[in-house]
């Protein structure tokens, strides 16, 4: 059976909208990745939501996704509106997990990444609030001193922690766009001094 | 009388203990249900009925503000237990302390899902750096220091001010004035259209009569009456000024582009 020419236009039409949100949501724009909800609406149309889920099917077969971070970070919305839509925040993001020796630690070295984690397990038990001094002396337990200052200044500067005039520390926009942190809490209680063998 | 003034000195260090108290919760971020409210609440009423000084009074509404804020704190604790996020902090804390870093790194790599973003140069990006980087201005020439000539002083004349365009020929009060005037005599204390009062023979005029008539509207001197089913604004200008003290008062955009103008231009000379 034939294709309808209109089918045809409209698949056209989605193919390339699809192409500019990914090319929007790849290449950085700004000083922070991603592409807010109403900058996809003004370039790609008020069918964003649909090109985004189409470019998330298309993406997922390389193994990434795009995920979305609502303002309500709490408690994100299970059918958000368009307006909320509107206002959060969309990335792309690797899909599956993998081990720290696969994925080579994106460019990061173990001690750093392990700094980052109890920093941000800390914050996360504490609340999602905890005072930079307290979350120095976690990291003192097992990085020398002079790296601490150093490591905590780069987590901040990368946007997976901020730090507030007293000198409270919370998660930033990058830890809500790229950790699962109650897979991370749990996985983190579960975990035993050794690895686990895989089968 | 003794007693009574035991009583008070004992009863003000007892309210400055819950005072106390409780800012080192809040402060501290300790478990607000260390404090029993109820015991504390029963303590300032027993003291309350001596209190009849100022002093007294505000140290008393002081404990009960603080109690409050515990109160509130206490809110917040159990609904942040009540999240599915929510893992007892000794332990996590205990687990971050036991692990070896290597194995904590691994623990994160498998909740962690990195951002993807590429940074890449294009023909286009390329094409406007250079654009820029052409009439970018040398630095010798952007610090260059300017010669400063020194001038005689000397007292400055109205006209030289005007012309330099730091004053007005006239003032805004007395442009303002001139418009009531001409209002008055044209609407001949009725109301008139809104757009045959300020439209001008050139647009940068009906601009400047709209702007002003907007404060002959804010500061009494017209009132503006808007029928929205017939589309037509008319202005009416006051006697004397109106005084707007106890009147609500509220916005009403009206836009004045120049296709607006045009077609009040061209309505006329029909």
């Amino acid at each position: 059976m034939a294709t309808k020419p209109g089918t045809l236009r409209r698949k056209a039409a989605y193919s390339l909208k699809t192409k500019r949100a990914a090319q929007l949501l790849f290449f950085r724009r700004h000083w922070e990745p991603g592409v807010k909800g109403w900058e996809l609406r003004r370039r790609i149309g008020s069918d964003y939501p649909r090109v985004i889920s189409l470019l998330n099917d298309d993406l997922d077969r390389l193994g990434l996704m795009v995920k979305t971070v609502f303002e309500e970070e709490a408690n994100p919305p299970e059918n958000p509106t368009l307006d909320q839509l509107d206002k959060a925040r969309f990335y792309v993001a690797l899909k599956e997990t993998q081990s720290a020796g696969e994925q080579k630690l994106v460019g990061w070295r173990i001690d750093d990444l392990a700094g980052l984690a109890v920093s941000l397990g800390y914050i996360i038990s504490q609340g999602g609030k905890a005072s930079r001094k307290d979350v120095e002396d976690v990291l003192r337990e097992k990085l020398p001193g002079w790296r601490i200052d150093l490591n905590l200044n780069r987590y901040l500067r990368a946007g997976y922690l901020v730090e507030d005039e007293n000198g409270q520390l919370f998660l930033g926009w990058r830890t809500r766009a790229e950790v699962d942190q109650r897979k991370f809490v749990d996985l983190l209680l579960r975990a035993s001094e050794s690895k686990p063998q895989r089968k | 009388m003794a007693a009574a003034k035991k009583q008070g000195l004992l009863g003000r260090e007892e309210l400055l203990r819950i005072i106390e108290t409780c800012q080192s919760i809040e402060n501290k971020g300790l478990n607000p249900f260390l404090v029993n409210v109820d015991d504390l609440v029963s303590v300032i009423r027993q003291y309350f009925p001596n209190w009849s000084d100022p002093d007294e009074l505000c140290l008393d509404a002081e404990a009960l503000n603080k109690i409050a804020t515990v109160i509130k704190m206490q809110s917040e604790w159990i609904k942040q237990r009540a999240t599915s996020l929510y893992r007892d902090p000794f332990l996590v804390e205990e687990k971050l302390r036991s692990l070896p870093i290597e194995r904590i790194a691994e623990v994160f790599t498998e909740a962690w899902h990195p951002l993807v973003e590429l940074e890449q140069v294009t023909m286009g990006s390329l094409e406007a750096a250079l654009r820029y980087w052409t009439e970018l201005t040398p630095l010798d020439e952007r610090w260059r220091r300017e010669n400063i000539q020194l001038a005689d002083i000397s007292p400055t004349s109205r006209e030289e001010l005007i012309k330099q365009g730091i004053l007005l020929t006239e003032t805004f009060t007395e442009e303002l004035e001139k418009l009531w005037n001409e209002l008055k005599i044209i609407a001949e204390n009725k109301k008139i259209r809104y757009w045959d009062f300020i439209g001008a023979e050139t647009y940068n005029e009906t601009v400047r009569r709209a702007y002003l008539t907007s404060f002959l509207i804010t500061y009494g001197y017209a009132a503006l009456e808007v029928n929205p089913l017939e589309e037509e604004i008319f202005v009416q200008p006051f006697k004397n000024q109106v005084s707007k003290e106890n009147t609500p008062t509220f916005s009403f955009p009206i836009s004045i582009s120049f296709e607006e103008w045009s077609r009040w231009r061209q309505s006329r000379e029909r």
